[in-house]
C-alpha cells in the first residue's frame, strides 16, 4: 500500500515536472523576446527568433531520452562488442571469431531462421485467410475479437498457458495436457513435447503465431476492406470465380500492407525472448539470439562483450528492414 | 460476398471460421477453467472432465484397537472413509492388489475373519467376534466419484503466499508512470515534427523511424553499465523505479512519435492558422486544440504503452533486479515455472492473474488499439 501511495507520488511529480518544463520554457521564451507590447520592428524581430528556438524546446526531453536510450547504446553496443568481458580491453574481432565456432551461437542461429520462416509466413498466411473468412459473416467482429485477443497476453503468460497444453504425464496415467489427451485417445503415445529436439522448437513457435496472428488479421482486414468496388465487380463482370478474385484481384492491390505485417513479426521474431526463456530457457536445443545473449550478459558475472557482440548480430539482421521503412517513411512525407 | 452465395460455401466459412475461434480460445479458457478447480481434481483429470464427476482412488486407515466398541457381543469399529468429504463411493476393497474387489454396499470377509461394510455415503463398520487388537488400523481402498468442485482457493493461495499480490502492485507501479510520462513529452515533440517549421525535420522524422525498429538488446548492456555507473557515482541504487520509468518512456518514444506526428499532421491547417490570425502562440495552439483534437491518438498509444510494459519482462528483468520485493508479475510467473513447475493450481491461477488486467483493457478500449496498430502499420507502410 505504501508502495502504491509512493508510486502514484512520484508519478504525480513526474508528470508534473514534465508538465511544467514545457510550461516554464515557453514562458521564458515569450518573455525574452517579446511579441507583445513592444514596437513592430522588434516585435516581429522577435517572433521570428521565438519561433526558431521553439520547436527545440518541444523536442528538448525527447531528443535527450532517445539519445541516452538509444542512439548512445547503438554505438556503445558496437564498441563494446570489439571489447572484452568487462569493456576494458580492445580485443578486435575476437568474439565475433568466437562466436563462429561456438556451438550454443550457431543452435541459436540456425534456430532463428527457423523462427523468421515460419512464423511471419504462417501468421500473416493465417491472418489473412482469417480476415478473408470473417469478413463475409455477420458475426464476424465477435470472432476477430476472440482471435485478436492474444495479443493482449504476455509472452509469459502464454507460455504458461501453452506450457499446460503440452504437460506430459507418463504412459498410462491420465493425461492433464490437451495435447497428450488427443493423442492418446487417438491411440498413440503420449509425448514430453517441449523436449523433442528439433520439433520442440515449432512447439514453442506455435506460441507466437497464436499471438500474433490476431495482429495480422486486424491490419489485414482493414486493408482489404479498402480494396475499390470496382476493380472487384469489373472481374465478375469479366466471370472471374471466389478463388480467382481472392489471389489475382484482392492480393495483389494488398501487397504492400502484407510486406509490413511480415516484416513487423518478422522484428519480433528476432527479438523472441520471453517464450523461450519461460519455456525451455534455451534447453533441448531451442536456444535463440536474444536468450542467448541474456545469458551471456549475466553468465559467470556478465561476459559484456560477446552479449554486445550477440545483440550487434540482432540488430545487423534489423538494418535491412530499417533501411526500407525510412525510405518508405521518407518517400510518404514528399508525397 | 461473391461465390459464397451459395449456400455451402456459406455454411464452410461459417464452420471454418467456428473452428478457428475455437482453437484460438481454447487454450486460455483451459487456463481459466483450471485455475479454479481444485487443486487435487486438477492434478488427476484434464479441465475438459472438469463438469463430470470424476473418480478418485483413495486410501483410508481405519482406527485401531483403541476405537472398537461392544455391541451385542460383537467388536466394533466404525467410521467414515470419506472424512466428511463430498463425494460418492463405488467401490472398495482390503487389499492393495484388488482395491475395487467389492461394490458399495456389500460386505467383505478379510482374512482374519473380520467383516467389511462400507457403504455409499462413506460410513463403514468392522465387525468381528474377536476383540481388535494393535494400533495400526485397517487399510480401506476405496473408489469414490467426487463431484466437480469449483473454488477460489488457489487465487487465495497465490495471492498469499506465491507473492503474486506484492508483484501485481510492483507491476502497476512500473506500467502506469511509463505510460504517461512517454505520451507528454511524445506529444509535444511529434507537434514540433508535424506542424512547426525549422531545418532538419525530414531528417529527424526519418531518424526516428530507424529507431522505431531498433532491437532492445542493443541497450540493455550500455544501459546497465550506464546505471551501474551512475549508481555508484551518486551512491543510489542502480535499480529503481525511477530508472525503469525512463527506460519505457526511451523505448516507447519512437513509436509514440510516429503514431502522434502522423495522427496530428493529418488535422485540418485551417484550424491552427485561424488560431495563428486571432494571435494564439504554438504553446496555446498546441495546449488547446492540437492536445484535445488528438485524443484518439493518444488513447491509442496510451493503450500500447500500457500492454507492453505491464507484459514487458527483459526490461523489468534488466533493470529492476530479481529480488522478492521486486518482481513484477512477468518474472514472477517465470520464478514460480522454475520452481512450482508441477504445481498447476499455481501456475494458472498465477498466470490469470497476471493476464487479466491486460485482458480488461483489451476488451474496454479495443476499438483504440485496432485504430493505433491501423495508424502505425498502414499509413506508415
Amino acid at each position: 500500500m505504501q508502495q502504491l501511495f509512493m508510486a502514484i507520488v512520484t508519478m504525480a511529480a513526474g508528470v508534473f515536472a514534465c508538465a511544467a518544463y514545457f510550461f516554464l520554457t515557453n514562458w521564458l521564451l515569450d518573455r525574452i523576446f517579446p511579441s507583445r507590447g513592444v514596437s513592430s520592428a522588434r516585435a516581429s524581430r522577435n517572433m521570428r527568433i521565438a519561433n526558431q528556438i521553439r520547436p527545440w524546446l518541444f523536442l528538448g526531453p525527447a531528443l535527450l531520452l532517445l539519445s541516452v536510450y538509444l542512439i548512445y547504446p547503438v554505438i556503445e553496443s558496437v564498441w563494446l562488442s570489439l571489447h572484452d568481458r568487462s569493456g576494458q580491453a580492445f580485443v578486435g574481432l575476437a568474439n565475433f571469431n568466437w562466436m563462429i565456432h561456438d556451438g550454443e551461437f550457431r543452435q541459436s542461429i540456425f534456430n532463428n531462421f527457423l523462427w523468421l520462416l515460419v512464423v511471419p509466413a504462417l501468421a500473416t498466411f493465417f491472418g489473412l485467410v482469417i480476415a478473408a473468412l470473417t469478413d463475409r459473416i455477420w458475426w464476424g467482429n465477435i470472432a476477430k475479437t476472440l482471435i485478436f485477443m492474444p495479443m493482449a497476453i504476455s509472452f509469459v503468460g502464454a507460455s504458461v498457458i501453452w506450457k499446460f497444453i503440452y504437460d506430459y504425464r507418463a504412459e498410462g496415467r491420465d493425461q492433464i495436457g490437451l495435447l497428450n489427451a488427443i493423442v492418446t485417445s487417438l491411440g498413440g503415445a503420449p509425448q514430453a513435447w517441449i523436449t523433442l529436439p528439433f520439433w520442440n522448437n515449432f512447439f514453442l513457435m506455435v506460441i507466437l503465431i497464436w499471438i500474433q496472428t490476431g495482429f495480422a488479421m486486424v491490419i489485414l482486414s482493414a486493408a482489404l476492406r479498402g480494396i475499390p468496388e470496382e476493380t472487384i465487380e469489373a472481374a465478375v463482370i469479366d466471370g472471374a470465380n471466389g478463388w480467382q478474385i481472392f489471389f489475382k484481384i484482392m492480393i495483389p492491390q494488398i501487397w504492400g500492407t502484407i510486406a509490413v505485417v511480415w516484416t513487423t513479426i518478422t522484428i519480433l521474431v528476432l527479438k523472441v525472448f520471453d517464450i523461450v526463456l519461460a519455456m525451455t530457457n534455451g534447453q533441448w536445443q531451442t536456444q535463440v539470439l536474444a536468450n542467448l545473449m541474456f545469458d551471456w550478459m549475466f553468465r559467470g558475472g556478465g561476459d559484456f562483450g560477446r552479449g554486445a557482440a550477440i545483440a550487434v548480430i540482432i540488430m545487423a539482421l534489423v538494418v535491412p528492414i530499417m533501411i526500407w521503412n525510412i525510405r518508405n517513411a521518407t518517400r510518404e512525407m514528399k508525397g | 460476398m461473391l461465390a459464397t452465395k451459395r449456400s455451402p460455401l456459406v455454411w464452410a466459412v461459417h464452420l471454418s471460421v467456428l473452428l478457428i475461434v475455437i482453437l484460438w480460445t481454447l487454450p486460455t479458457a483451459g487456463l481459466l477453467i483450471s485455475s479454479l478447480r481444485d487443486k487435487d481434481q486438477l492434478a488427476v483429470s484434464g479441465w475438459w472432465t472438469a463438469l463430470s464427476t470424476s473418480s478418485q482412488n483413495l486410501v483410508y486407515r481405519a482406527p485401531g484397537a483403541e476405537a472398537q466398541a461392544q455391541k451385542d457381543g460383537k467388536f466394533v469399529i466404525s467410521g467414515n472413509v470419506l472424512d466428511g468429504a463430498n463425494a460418492k463411493v463405488s467401490a472398495f476393497g482390503f487389499s492393495s492388489r484388488e482395491p475395487a474387489a467389492f461394490p458399495a454396499g456389500q460386505t467383505a470377509t478379510l482374512n482374519d475373519g473380520a467383516q467389511l461394510t462400507v457403504r455409499e455415503d462413506g460410513s463403514f463398520d468392522l465387525v468381528s467376534d474377536k476383540s481388535f487388537e494393535g494400533d495400526r488400523g485397517q487399510r480401506i481402498f476405496i473408489t469414490a466419484g467426487v463431484p466437480p468442485r469449483f473454488t477460489f482457493d488457489n487465487y487465495r493461495e497465490v495471492l498469499r503466499a506465491a507473492g503474486i499480490g506484492t508483484s501485481f502492485i510492483n507491476s502497476l507501479t512500473v506500467a502506469i508512470p511509463a505510460t504517461v510520462i512517454p505520451i507528454l513529452i511524445a506529444a509535444f515533440a511529434a507537434y514540433a515534427l508535424a506542424w512547426m517549421q525549422f531545418p532538419g525535420r525530414a531528417v529527424l522524422v526519418a531518424v526516428v523511424v530507424g529507431l522505431l525498429v531498433v532491437p532492445l538488446q542493443m541497450s540493455l548492456i550500455p544501459l546497465l553499465r550506464l546505471y551501474n555507473s551512475i549508481g555508484g557515482m551518486l551512491g543510489v541504487p542502480a535499480k529503481t523505479y525511477a530508472g525503469i520509468w525512463l527506460a519505457h518512456t526511451g523505448f516507447g518514444l519512437p513509436l509514440a512519435i510516429y503514431l502522434l506526428r502522423n495522427y496530428m499532421a493529418g488535422l485540418p491547417k485551417e484550424i491552427m492558422e485561424s488560431a495563428r490570425v486571432d494571435g494564439a502562440s504554438d504553446f496555446e495552439i498546441f495546449v488547446k486544440i492540437i492536445l484535445p483534437l488528438s485524443f484518439p491518438a493518444l488513447a491509442s498509444f496510451a493503450i500500447f504503452q500500457f500492454l507492453w510494459t505491464w507484459n514487458d519482462l527483459l526490461v523489468a528483468m534488466v533493470f529492476l533486479g530479481a529480488g522478492d520485493q521486486e518482481l513484477v508479475l512477468t518474472g514472477r510467473l517465470v520464478n514460480l515455472l522454475g520452481s512450482r513447475g508441477g504445481n498447476w493450481e499455481i501456475l494458472t491461477a498465477s498466470a490469470f492473474i497476471t493476464i487479466i488486467v491486460p485482458l480488461l483493457v483489451f476488451f474496454a478500449l479495443q476499438r483504440y488499439l485496432v485504430r493505433g496498430l491501423l495508424a502505425g502499420s498502414v499509413k506508415g507502410g
